[in-house]
C-alpha cells in the first residue's frame, strides 16, 4: 500500500562513505611517502605504526564508545598518566607482584569511569565539565604519587619491552600490536553484536527515545564511560610498557589526539553514527603524518600539530556535506 | 465484566505552573479499546507517561492486574507487559527501520545480535503490517507516517498485556488506519486491552469500545461509546456546546482568478521525488493538494518553498521569474511553510513559546532590526489568542506544551509573517476538534483578506471544506485539477485517485 519508505535507491551510508574517505587518504599518503622516501614503503613501518600509537589506538577506541553515545571524555590522556604512574609505584616502591597490579589499575581506571558516567547521568552535568574536573583530579593524583619520573625495573616489564614476534623475514610485532588489534576486534565486536553496543547507538541517536523505547540509557550511558575508563588504563598501561617508565608529565594532550582521531575517523560528535575501523583508521593517519614527518627529517615535529589541524578542519567539513545532503529529503 | 487489568486510582500530576491531572481514575480492561479523549493539553499524554513511569505521579496509584506497582520507567512498564507509542514518533533515526523493531529485545545467541534474524523477522513483519519500506533503510530517511507505522509494528509486537496508542494515526491514511484498526481488534479479541488517543472522532467512533473524557487534567466521565453521542462528546471535551463544528462556507466564487497568480509553476519536478507538474494559485485562493501517503503532496509543496530543489521547470512569484535555490529566497517572496513534521522541522523546544511564534518574522526583518519589546508582545498575544494556544503564557518553553498547541505555536510563527503565499502541510496533525475548526476557520479569513494557501491535508473532508481548487496526485504524479463545486465528495475524489482519471 504505502509506497513511500526510501528515497530513491540505497545510497552509500554517509558512515561508510566517511570511513572509505579516511581509508583511501591513508593509502595515498602512504603511497605518496613510499615513492618520495625510500624504505618508508616496507612492513615494518607499518608494523611500527602500530607500535608506537598502541596505546593511543586503545584510548581512542574508549573514547569512541563515549564520543558514539553523544558525549567526550577529556580525562583519558590524565587517567592513563595516573594508571601509569599507580602501576609503577605499586612495583617499584611496594613490590607487588605484576598479576596483583596489572587487573588492581584496570579497575582504578574503570572506578574512574564510572564515577563520571555517574556524574554525567544522574546530575545532568554537561560531560566536557565532568571529564575536565576527572581529568584535573587524575593528573593531581598522578603528582601526589611521585613528583619524579618513575623508572620500571621489573623484570616482567624490562623483558616484554623486548619481546619481539616475528612476522616474516624483516618485521617484527610487539604484543602492544597483538593488544592493540585485539581490543579494537573486541570493541568492534560489542558495538555491533551486543545489545549494550547498540544502545550506545540509540542513544547517540536520541536519549530521549532510546528512554521511552524501553532502553537502559543510565547503565549505556555510564558504561561507556567505564569502557573509556578502562580503555584509557590500558592504554596507560601499554605506554608504561613502551618507555618502561611512568611520569606525571605523561601523556599531555593525548585526550585530544584521540578525539582527533575520532572525528577523523569518521564519528559523529554529535553521536549516534561511526565505527571503531575508522578511529582506527584515524590512528593510523596521525601515526603516518609523524612518520613521515621523521623521515624528511628537517621539519619540526609541530608540523604534525598543523597537519592534524588542518585534516580536522577538512573532515568537519566533509561531515557537514555528507550530513547535509543525508538530510535533505 | 473481568476486573480491569490496569487502574489508576486519584491520580494527579502538576508541571510548575500547570495542573497537568486532577485527582483522575482510569481503568482499562483486558479485551477493550479504551479512547482517552480531551482537547489539547487536557492531559491524555500526561496520564499515559504517569501510566509507563516516564512521569512520577505527585499522588494516587496504579494498580496492574489488581496489585499496587509503582511503574519506574518505560523499561519496566515493558517487563510489565505494557507497550507503548508515545505522541511523536520516539525512535532513534540514526539506526534501520529492522532495528528500530528490535532493539532492546534483539534475537542473540551466545550474547551475540543475529542480525539476519532481525532483518528476516522485521522484512516479515513489515509486510504482515503493509508497510512497504525497506527494514535496511535508515529511519530518519523515511517520511513521517512510515515512521509512525515502525512505532506501531515495534509496540504491536512486544506482545504485550496492555498497549498504549497516543495519536499513532495522526499522519496515517485511511488505508493504514484501516489496517491498524483490522489488528487493533484482532489484539483486542486475543483479550489485549488497547488505550487508544486520537482527535478524529470518526476514528474514535469506529474502534472503540468505551471511553473516558478529561478536560482541564479533570475527569469528566467514562463512557460506554455506544451511548455517547458526538455532540455529547465533543460537550464534555471542551465544556460548552459546540457551534464552531458546524459546516465552513467556503466564499462562493471566483472574481479573484482574473488576478495576477500569486505562484505560477510550470513543469516543476524532481526527479526521484516528483514528476513535472504545472501549479497556478492566485490571491485569496486556497489550494488544496489531495492524494494519499506518499503521493507526493509533501515533496510538492516542498518544491514551492525551496525546500528542495527542482530539476526542471520554472516558477514564478507575483509575476516575476524566481529560481527557487533555497528557503531563504522563496521567504524574501512573501512564501511562508508551515512543515508537517514539527518536531525536527520546525519547533525549537529549547525557547520559550514567544520566541519560537515571532521566530520567522524576525528572521525576515534582519537581526539586527530587533522587535521592539511591546510590539512583540501585543503581536504574540494576539496569535495565541487567536489560536487558543493554551496554557497562554509565551514565556513558557515550547517543549512543555502538549502536541496539539506545539502545532499551533508553528503556525502562529508563520501566520504573524503576513506572507502572500502561506504554504500549510498537514497543519492540523494532532489538533482537536475544536481548534481544527478555528484553524480551518483562519484558512478561509485569510483567503478574504487575499492570502494565497496551498494547503496538505491527508483528510478529504478537510480539503474539501476549504479549498476552492483541489490538485489530485497520485503515485508522484499531478493527475488532475478539479474546482471545488458542490458536486465534489470524498467519494469522488477517491475514485479519480483509483482511476487515474478525471471523470
Ligand atoms: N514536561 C512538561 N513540563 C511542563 N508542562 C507540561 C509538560 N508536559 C506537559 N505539560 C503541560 O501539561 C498539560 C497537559 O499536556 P498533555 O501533553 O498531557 O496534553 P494532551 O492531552 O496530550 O494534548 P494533545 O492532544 O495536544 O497532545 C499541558 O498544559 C502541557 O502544557
Ligand atoms: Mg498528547
Amino acid at each position: 500500500m504505502t509506497t513511500l519508505g526510501m528515497r530513491g535507491p540505497v545510497r552509500i551510508r554517509r558512515e561508510h562513505a566517511a570511513v572509505l574517505v579516511t581509508f583511501g587518504l591513508l593509502v595515498a599518503m602512504f603511497a605518496a611517502g613510499s615513492i618520495v622516501y625510500p624504505g618508508f614503503g616496507s612492513g615494518q613501518v607499518v608494523v611500527d605504526l602500530f607500535i608506537d600509537n598502541g596505546f593511543l589506538l586503545v584510548i581512542a577506541i574508549g573514547m569512541t564508545f563515549v564520543i558514539l553515545t553523544g558525549g567526550i571524555d577529556l580525562s583519558v590522556g590524565a587517567v592513563a598518566a595516573l594508571s601509569a604512574m599507580l602501576c609503577a609505584f605499586l612495583l617499584e616502591q611496594w613490590h607487588w607482584p605484576v598479576a596483583a597490579v596489572l587487573p588492581l589499575v584496570l579497575l582504578v581506571g574503570i572506578g574512574f569511569g564510572f564515577g563520571m558516567g555517574y556524574v554525567i547521568h544522574h546530575f545532568e552535568i554537561q560531560p566536557f565539565i565532568a571529564t575536565l574536573a576527572g581529568m584535573f583530579l587524575a593528573r593531581g593524583l598522578c603528582f601526589v604519587i611521585s613528583i619524579d619520573q618513575i623508572s620500571i625495573t621489573n623484570p616482567f616489564f624490562t623483558e616484554w619491552a623486548q619481546t619481539r614476534i616475528p612476522l616474516g623475514e624483516e618485521t617484527n610485532l610487539t604484543p602492544t600490536v597483538l593488544i592493540g588489534l585485539a581490543v579494537l576486534a573486541g570493541a568492534f565486536w560489542t558495538l555491533h553484536y551486543t545489545r549494550f553496543g547498540r544502545a550506545v547507538y540509540a542513544i547517540g541517536g536520541s536519549a530521549q527515545s532510546a528512554l521511552l523505547m524501553g532502553l537502559p540509557v543510565a547503565r549505556t550511558r555510564i558504561g561507556a564511560y567505564m569502557v573509556s575508563g578502562l580503555c584509557s588504563s590500558l592504554g596507560g598501561l601499554l605506554f608504561a610498557f613502551y618507555t618502561i617508565s611512568a611520569s606525571g608529565l605523561h601523556e599531555v594532550g593525548t585526550e585530544l589526539d584521540a578525539i582527533a582521531a575520532v572525528v577523523i575517523g569518521g564519528t559523529l560528535l554529535t553521536g549516534g553514527s561511526g565505527y571503531v575501523v575508522g578511529t582506527a583508521l584515524g590512528v593510523m593517519l596521525l601515526g603516518t603524518i609523524q612518520t613521515m614527518l621523521r623521515f624528511q627529517g628537517t621539519l619540526s615535529s609541530w608540523w604534525t600539530r598543523i597537519a592534524i589541524g588542518v585534516l580536522l578542519l577538512l573532515f568537519i567539513l566533509l561531515q557537514r556535506l555528507l550530513g547535509s545532503s543525508r538530510t535533505r529529503r | 465484566m473481568p476486573g480491569a487489568v490496569l487502574e489508576m486510582i486519584g491520580v494527579s500530576k502538576g508541571f510548575p505552573g500547570v495542573r497537568a491531572l486532577a485527582d483522575v481514575d482510569f481503568r482499562l480492561f483486558p479485551g477493550e479499546i479504551h479512547a482517552l479523549m480531551g482537547e489539547n493539553g487536557a492531559g491524555k499524554s500526561t496520564l499515559i507517561k504517569v501510566l509507563t513511569g516516564v512521569h512520577a505521579a505527585d499522588a494516587g496509584e496504579v494498580r496492574l492486574g489488581g496489585d499496587r506497582v509503582s511503574v519506574t520507567g518505560p523499561q519496566h512498564a515493558q517487563t510489565l507487559g505494557i507497550s507503548t507509542v508515545y505522541q511523536e514518533v520516539n525512535l532513534c533515526p540514526n539506526l534501520t527501520v529492522a532495528e528500530n523493531v528490535f532493539i532492546g529485545r534483539e534475537p542473540s545467541k551466545a550474547g551475540a545480535i543475529r542480525w539476519r534474524e532481525i532483518r528476516r523477522r522485521a522484512a516479515e513483519l513489515l509486510t504482515r503490517f503493509h508497510v512497504d519500506v525497506d527494514p535496511g533503510v535508515r529511519l530518519g530517511a523515511c517520511s513521517l507516517a512510515i515512521q509512525q507505522l515502525v512505532a506501531i509494528v515495534r509496540a504491536v509486537d512486544i506482545s504485550a498485556k496492555v498497549l498504549i496508542l497516543d495519536e499513532p494515526t495522526s499522519s496515517l491514511d485511511r488505508d493504514e488506519v484501516e489496517q491498524l484498526f483490522t489488528v487493533m481488534r484482532r489484539l483486542r479479541d486475543d483479550g489485549v486491552a488497547i488505550l487508544f488517543v486520537s482527535h478524529f472522532l470518526d476514528q474514535v467512533y469506529e474502534v472503540s469500545d468505551r471511553m473516558t473524557v478529561l478536560r482541564n487534567g479533570r475527569l469528566v466521565g467514562e463512557f460506554p461509546t455506544a451511548d455517547l453521542s458526538r455532540i455529547d462528546l465533543v460537550g464534555h471535551m471542551t465544556g460548552r456546546m459546540l457551534s464552531t463544528l458546524e459546516q465552513l462556507h467556503v466564499p462562493e466564487e471566483t472574481a479573484r482568478v482574473q488576478a495576477e497568480p500569486v505562484l505560477k509553476a510550470q513543469g516543476v519536478g524532481r526527479r526521484g521525488s516528483i514528476a513535472p507538474f504545472d501549479l497556478e494559485i492566485h490571491p485569496g485562493e486556497v489550494v488544496g493538494l489531495a492524494g494519499l501517503l506518499g503521493s507526493g503532496r509533501t515533496e510538492a509543496v516542498r518544491l514551492m518553498f525551496g525546500a528542495d530543489v527542482a530539476d526542471s521547470g520554472t516558477v514564478a512569484l507575483g509575476g516575476k521569474p524566481v529560481s527557487l535555490r533555497g528557503p531563504n529566497i522563496a521567504i524574501d517572496h512573501g512564501v511562508a511553510f508551515c512543515p508537517e513534521n514539527r518536531k525536527s522541522e520546525g519547533l525549537i523546544e529549547d525557547l520559550t513559546v514567544g520566541e519560537n511564534i515571532v521566530l520567522a518574522l524576525q528572521a525576515a526583518n534582519g537581526w539586527l532590526r530587533p522587535l521592539s519589546q511591546a510590539k512583540r508582545q501585543e503581536l504574540v498575544g494576539r496569535y495565541m489568542t487567536a489560536l487558543r494556544i493554551n496554557p497562554a503564557d509565551p514565556d513558557m518553553p515550547a517543549r512543555n506544551l502538549s502536541g496539539g498547541n506545539q502545532q499551533k505555536v508553528l503556525l502562529a510563527r508563520w501566520l504573524i509573517t503576513q506572507p502572500k503565499l502561506l504554504i500549510l502541510d498537514e497543519p492540523t496533525r494532532g489538533i482537536d476538534v475544536g481548534a481544527k475548526a478555528e484553524i480551518q476557520k483562519l484558512v478561509v479569513s485569510l483567503a478574504e483578506d487575499g492570502v494565497a494557501v496551498l494547503f496538505v491535508s491527508a483528510e478529504l473532508e478537510e480539503v474539501l471544506r476549504i479549498s476552492h481548487k483541489i490538485e489530485v496526485l497520485r503515485d508522484r504524479r499531478l493527475i488532475a485539477e478539479i474546482g471545488n463545486i458542490g458536486s465534489v465528495t470524498p467519494e469522488g475524489i477517491l475514485e479519480i485517485i483509483a482511476n487515474g482519471t478525471t471523470s
